[in-house]
């Protein structure tokens, strides 16, 4: 019964090692900022869980005395998102940089592009951009 | 006015960076950028003078009396932290004019400006808060701004280098934000002050100690602790110039500023190395970081990415003087704090000069400069030695408690160790200036280097621009190595704050 009463933190723990996972084991950078989001969201849920109060409302003066939820965490999490937003935003704009120079968004096929230009030692850049279009 | 001064201290900058983002051009975006961090300066010595002659400021922002409002607060360590960003501040934006001239396109100028301010601000933020859930919103702001100026690097490196760092940066902030929710779980509340009292009261709980493993771990990734540093060599090594020496002496000092934050002053002294034992963890990790990272540094080819090891390898130097749990080892770490700032600051803006030039950092590259370039390279060797720890420089102040702070408690192999990575730091030191001044240049282009436009010309001296302000941070290598009773006593007392003796 116990366990069931803590189904939220329970989500939040399994979101959070699903994230984690994803971000770990997919060598695709998008896949990678799926698992990141994914990690960051779940921590959304853990403050929210902890904020609500079983019963309580939003915290709106009303008449009578009603009980109210904690509106700071759920306050924090708004912050939070927006850090969220613009850590994937930024993210993502990376991305498509990576693609436009390296046209992959595999992180092996980079390596590999990274060391052939490092074994080429050529030293101008421009010269190894033609070789990874080659 | 004065009594705004904590706020002040935050908000220029962040506004200054709004009107750079919207500057047409990049020369007003950068007299922007450069009057706002010498105003962050001159506040923050009068904040620390102030910290001095009267105690820790307390400023509720908005009129709010904490613990229900966030409040700023700035005793010794903060007041101090602040000085060593804008000191850093102040002299890498003069030497960003010509260098992110050289670096960056014309168009993302304004922008790099925008960007630095804001990292500016986050840095500053961390340092002022008093409130636990603030330090992460600032944390988010310099790291973001901090991907995106790496990300302005010049090798496409640079953008897989901002993208390992964005995913490894929002790793631990999560990881810190985890933590901040289980300390607010359990105690209800977000400031620094009213935390470390009720979790003293709420005494050894599981929750707390998970929080502590979340926030340890979190915090490690941020300042690059062995063995969670991956991100940093690579970081280092393609950043612009400016944004290397910038980063490299300030973001990771403030990431341990937060380290001793929250051990220290929320969780407790007694809790942190009695309870949950972090000195024997730190004691170890610092000490492999020291050692296999001074190792990795001599086997480099390209100088920044010899310089970003050395700069993991020191930063286990700051971990070992908190691990060692005493008023000397902290005042060691925290001494170094300030002294690595300048030592790093000094080298990496030293191998911008060289990048402005010559167009690369490999060893190879560096080969007669000493003739061509003679000033860059003389900054380059001094502030070697002071990396090193030869006497009269910061260097070796900073080594000087570590061993006395080491030999206190005991642990002699520590201290030898400390002197044995110090010869590490020869050797590759070495390494540059036997290129430089002993062996030959190369033939015009022969070697391949002179990647950049511009660089066909013949090599010459770097200019005035660049020099002044690298000399500068040479010049007070050498100052507060020969007369260290400012930093040592300013480093003492604030090792006495944090240890919660009196001042």
């Amino acid at each position: 019964m116990e366990a069931l009463g803590l189904v939220n933190y329970w989500a939040f723990i399994f979101l959070m090692m699903v994230g984690f996972y994803i971000l770990i084991s997919q060598g695709n950078l998008i896949k990678k900022l799926v698992g990141l989001n994914l990690f960051q969201t779940s921590v959304f849920i853990l403050y929210i869980s902890m904020g609500k109060v079983r019963g309580g409302t939003a915290p709106i003066l009303t008449e009578g005395d009603p009980v109210y939820s904690n509106p700071l965490p759920h306050v924090l999490i708004l912050t939070a998102i927006v850090v969220g937003v613009a850590t994937l935003a930024l993210g993502l704009s990376l991305v498509v940089r990576i693609h436009e120079t390296y046209s992959t968004v595999e992180e092996d096929e980079i390596h590999n592009l990274d060391r052939a230009e490092v074994e080429g030692e050529v030293g101008s850049l421009d010269v190894s951009r033609v070789d990874a279009r080659a | 006015m004065t009594a705004h001064l904590p706020v002040l201290q935050v908000v220029i900058p962040l506004l200054a960076a709004t009107l750079c983002a919207v500057a047409r051009r990049g020369r007003i975006a950068w007299g922007i950028a450069l009057a706002t961090s010498w105003t962050a300066f001159w506040i923050a010595i009068q904040l620390l003078a102030r910290v001095q002659a009267e105690g820790p400021i307390s400023y509720a922002l908005g009129g709010w009396a904490a613990p229900v409002g966030i409040e700023y607060r700035i005793d010794l360590v903060s007041a101090f932290v602040l000085v060593i960003v804008t000191a850093i501040g102040a002299v890498v934006t003069p030497y960003a004019l010509k260098s992110v001239e050289r670096e960056i396109d014309t168009t993302q100028i304004p922008l790099f400006y925008a960007a630095f301010l804001l990292c500016l601000t986050g840095l500053l933020g961390i340092a002022v808060t008093g409130d636990v859930f603030n330090v992460f919103v600032f944390l988010e702001i310099s790291s973001l701004s901090a991907y995106s100026l790496i990300a302005l690097g010049q090798d496409r490196r640079a953008l897989t280098a901002a993208f390992q760092y964005l995913i490894m940066g929002s790793i631990g902030a999560t990881f810190i934000v985890i933590g901040i929710g289980m300390m607010y779980v359990m105690t209800g509340t977000l400031n620094m002050a009213d935390l470390s009292v009720l979790l003293a009261e709420l005494g050894p709980n599981r929750t707390i100690a998970v929080a502590f493993g979340f926030l340890t771990v979190g915090i490690s990734l941020k300042l690059a602790l062995f063995p969670l540093h991956l991100w940093l060599p690579n970081a280092y090594t393609y950043a612009p110039s400016a944004v290397t020496a910038f980063i490299a002496s300030t973001a990771t000092k403030v990431a341990v500023y937060m380290l001793l934050r929250f051990f220290f002053t929320v969780f407790g002294v007694v809790f942190s190395f009695n309870v949950m034992r972090l000195n024997i963890v730190l004691l170890v990790l610092a000490l492999l970081a020291i050692f296999s990272m001074s190792l990795v540094a001599i086997f480099q080819t390209n100088v920044k990415r010899m310089l970003a090891y050395s700069s993991v390898a020191q930063i286990g130097y700051m971990i070992l003087g908190i691990s060692l749990a005493s008023v000397t080892g902290l005042t060691a770490g925290i001494l170094h704090l300030f002294n690595h700032a300048m030592i790093k600051g000094s080298l990496f803006m030293a191998m911008g000069c060289v990048m402005y030039r010559v167009g690369s950092v490999e060893i190879e590259a560096m080969r007669g400069l000493g003739k061509k370039m003679p000033w860059t390279m003389a900054a380059f060797v001094a502030g070697g030695f002071s990396l090193i720890g030869l006497p009269f420089t910061v260097g070796f102040i900073s080594k000087w408690y570590l061993i006395l702070g080491a030999v206190e408690r005991d642990a002699w192999p520590v201290a030898g160790l400390v002197l044995i990575t110090s010869l590490m730091a020869v050797v590759y030191i070495w390494r540059v200036v036997e290129a430089a001044y002993f062996q030959e240049a190369p033939g015009d282009g022969a070697s391949g280097v002179g990647a950049i436009e511009g660089s066909r010309e013949p090599i010459v001296e770097a200019p005035l621009a660049l020099l002044i302000p690298t000399w500068a941070l040479i010049v007070a290598n050498f100052y507060f190595g020969t007369d260290a009773t400012f930093t040592v006593e300013l480093a003492e007392s604030a090792a006495r704050t944090l240890f919660g003796l009196v001042p």
